[in-house]
């Protein structure tokens, strides 16, 4: 063999040690600091700012947080809170990159839906040491958003910093065309059976292309106008918009503990009997198809005039009282159901510290302050969400009372108890990946929902074993 | 058929790399191809190699971490229902995709080369390979929505019915890729063109005199001395087709949809590999299926060059 192609050999197998070298640089790079450097930054700190890293993914509250980070600087000279938005699709793939590259933010707003993975994957900074010694009153929150945060093993990874629940969205001129009105639908009641009262209002509220009512014998099914029930999107595993609120109301729950249960109850007849019924009102014309809502979105069609009820979560509330929708809402609680209460969905954001942040002390700092009264007013303010301290939420009913709007559909399930938690599993996207395509084949009347749910159950419960 | 065989008179190899008096040559072509070579180096083979790695390992990608499971993740591959079926509907892409693809891009080149000298068509018919992937795909969710695109507003005033190409699991993969087949066509049948370039004249003149039909000329003068290039624009793009991702991702995607619905209707193996990875956390057996995915190509491939009898022209 020639000396070149030695040569060459040579030079391919260096540039590859060199390659592999310079990888683990960056990793002794990264871990250096943060175990060298801390002592110094906490001397330097009255000289030189330690700049924080915070990523939020809503940008309708972004300003609101921009002035609480105001004020946070102007109380803490020496830290430096930089805030970058993301939409929420770009914004777990920069998570996620930001851990697997040893980077990413110091503080982020982190979710029910994904906190326990990254718990599980050691990249989240436990707060209770911190909480303990600051003495922060975790019973100041509405009932049950602190535990949302805390594992099976006692650790507490994030504090409470908003909420939300669900309730109907209305289209007022087809509710009022429908000789109806949101009282109608206050009292309203739902089964799985016959849809109760409440099936009996959205049959009125559908429309066919002749102008036909859906409790007229006429009602032609394939030639929808105006659907009475939109859909705000896909089911999914836990239909936090769209199912969960009916299934709840039987009696339905997801997991058997809830948070960090071992088995999903994915098998139970209500939720089967529940699904069936969408299936039904689809098939019948009365609920907009499953197809029509997965491309663009029901909110798309929401505000496209093609459905004339719809329920979805209270942070979209700016998104149907603004220009974005070109005609008049209003709020309506969600139905009774046949457990004889209202169900929605309790869902709770909080702030979680990444392991990889070399200012832990200062972004807990930043974390308090977000948890507290002083920066939650400021979030009531822009009446965008509902702040997870009780008082911090008053003021943004009244901002957006004084807007003349009613958000009271909201805060009843709150005001009544009839909230039920966000299931919390440590694999919520292979779960979401079982059932979702599930849920897709039963709303488009391909299977059977008991039988296909049935099969379901068994997956997750195979993936939460595990 | 015997163009393949060494001519006599070409002396015998000295070394690997040619005859003594190409060795200049050959040092030159090493410093002009080093930059490519580093590239190579950084960008593919150490990545493929560390990807094989990782393939024998539970990688975390969030914790960036993992522990050698030996061959765990081969043998669950085996088992695993969803990897087969992502392949049956790669498969099934990859054969609409193609056949209408290189159908209509073999039409236009001939037409191209019989019927036009207009570089502005040619440009036109360039242009749909020039847009991104992702913008492409977009402006398709848009324009074949079921209830605000304008195919579907165009179809109504024939009196047809609404369709749903993308959010019906029979029609979302042909939907998907019909949008390939329109990005790719131009470009491919470019490439195709090119090949006709290659073809004598005097071959047509001839048959021209002979009294032959266009449609005889391209069946029999055509097809044949086109195999060759058809070969190699056949084994890119079907590589390509097995490879494709962003269109689905994009396109089921985009708007808050699942990615590769509807009911996993168009969930390529690509974007299966992307799920395991990202969404489930699991790069290790994320690269198990790419392995196994680089396998798959590499014997497509071979069998085409094979079959097609690549290397050999029937112009001799």
């Amino acid at each position: 063999m020639s000396k070149a192609l030695w040569r060459l050999l040579a030079v391919l197998f260096a540039c590859t040690l060199i390659a592999a070298a310079c990888g683990g640089d960056d990793d002794a790079d990264a871990d250096a600091p943060a175990a060298t450097e801390a002592p110094s930054d906490s001397d330097d700190m009255a000289d030189e700012a330690v700049s924080i890293e915070y990523w939020l993914w809503d940008g309708n509250q972004q300003p609101y947080y921009e002035q609480c980070a105001a004020d946070f600087e102007a109380a803490n000279p020496g830290i430096d809170v930089e805030i970058t938005q993301f939409g929420w699709g770009d914004y777990w793939t920069n998570v996620t990159a930001g851990f697997a590259s040893g980077s990413g933010p110091d503080v982020f707003t982190d979710h029910l839906a994904r906190y326990p993975e990254f718990v599980a994957s050691g990249v989240l900074v436990p707060l209770n040491d911190f909480v303990d010694r600051d003495g922060v009153d975790t019973g100041a929150y509405f009932p049950g958003l602190a535990e949302l945060w805390v594992d099976n093993n006692g650790n507490r990874y994030g504090l409470p910093k908003d909420f939300d629940t669900i309730a109907l969205v209305m289209n007022a001129a087809h509710v009022a065309d429908a000789g109806l009105s949101a009282a109608d639908f206050a009292g309203a009641e739902w089964n799985p059976d016959d849809g109760g009262s409440f099936g009996e209002l959205i049959r009125r509220l559908s429309v066919d292309a002749n102008g036909n009512t859906g409790d007229s014998p006429d009602f032609d099914p394939d030639n929808v106008e105006v659907y009475g029930l939109g859909l705000e999107g896909n089911f999914g595993a836990f239909g936090q918009t769209t199912f969960s609120a009916f299934a709840a109301s039987t009696g339905f729950e997801f997991l058997d503990v809830n948070p960090f249960g071992d088995s999903a109850n994915y098998d139970d007849p209500r939720l089967a009997a529940t699904i069936d019924w969408f299936a039904r009102m689809i098939e019948a014309g009365y609920v907009v198809p499953i197809e029509d809502v997965e491309s663009l979105g029901g909110t798309t069609v929401f505000q496209n005039g093609s459905a004339a009820v719809m329920a979805d979560g209270s942070w979209k509330i700016g998104t149907y009282v603004g220009a974005d929708t070109p005609f008049d809402v209003e709020f309506a609680p969600l139905p009774i159901g046949p457990s004889g209460s209202r169900a929605s969905m309790f869902n709770g954001l909080a702030d979680s510290i990444n392991t990889n942040s070399e200012h832990q002390e200062e972004a807990w700092q930043w974390v308090k302050h977000m948890a507290s009264a002083e920066c939650q007013n400021v979030i009531g303010e822009g009446a965008v969400v509902f702040p997870a301290i009780p008082s911090a939420a008053d003021i943004a009913i009244a901002a957006h009372q004084s807007n003349g709007v009613d958000v009271t559909a909201f805060t009843v399930h709150v005001d009544e108890g009839t909230t039920f938690l966000f299931p919390i599993t440590d694999s919520a996207s292979q779960i979401e990946a079982i059932v979702g395509p599930a849920m897709q084949e039963i709303l488009r009347g391909q299977v059977e929902a008991a039988e296909r749910l049935s099969q379901v159950s068994d997956e997750v419960n195979a993936v939460l074993g595990s | 058929m015997t163009s393949t065989a060494a001519p006599a008179q070409v002396p015998r190899r000295r070394s690997l790399f040619g005859t003594a008096s190409l060795h200049g040559g050959w040092r030159s072509a090493f410093w002009f191809l080093l930059p490519a070579l580093v590239g190579f180096v950084a960008f593919y083979l150490y990545p493929a190699l560390r990807g094989l790695y990782i393939s024998f390992t539970d990688w975390n990608l969030i914790a960036n971490q993992g522990s050698w499971v030996g061959t765990d993740n081969y043998e669950r591959l085996f088992d695993d229902r969803q990897v087969w079926e992502s392949l049956k509907i790669t498969f099934k892409y990859t054969v609409i995709n193609i056949a209408s693809q290189t159908i209509l891009a073999v039409i236009i080149a001939v037409l191209m080369d019989r019927l036009t000298k207009s570089v502005t068509i040619r440009g036109i018919l360039l242009l749909p390979w020039l847009i991104p992937n992702v913008i492409v795909a977009l402006l398709w969710v848009w324009m074949l929505d079921g209830n605000l695109g304008i195919v579907n507003d165009f179809l109504g005033l024939f009196g047809m019915d609404p369709v749903r190409f993308f959010t019906d699991t029979g029609k979302v993969i042909p939907s998907l890729a019909g949008i390939n087949t329109w990005r790719h066509m131009g470009y491919t049948a470019l490439l195709i063109f090119a090949g006709l370039q290659t073809i004598p004249r005097s071959l047509y003149e001839a048959a021209a005199v002979d009294g032959a039909s266009e449609r005889q000329m391209f069946r029999d003068i055509t097809i044949p001395l086109l195999r060759p290039i058809l070969a190699l624009v056949l084994v890119i793009t079907i590589v390509g087709s097995l490879q494709v991702f962003d269109t689905v991702f994009v396109a089921t995607g985009g708007f808050g949809g699942q990615p590769g619905g509807p009911a996993n209707a168009s969930r390529v193996i690509y974007l299966y590999i992307y799920q395991n990875a990202f969404d489930f956390n699991q790069l290790g057996y994320a690269a198990t299926i790419s392995v196994l995915l680089v396998a798959i190509l590499l014997t497509v491939t071979y069998l085409q060059l094979k079959l097609l009898r690549a290397g050999e022209s029937d112009l001799a």
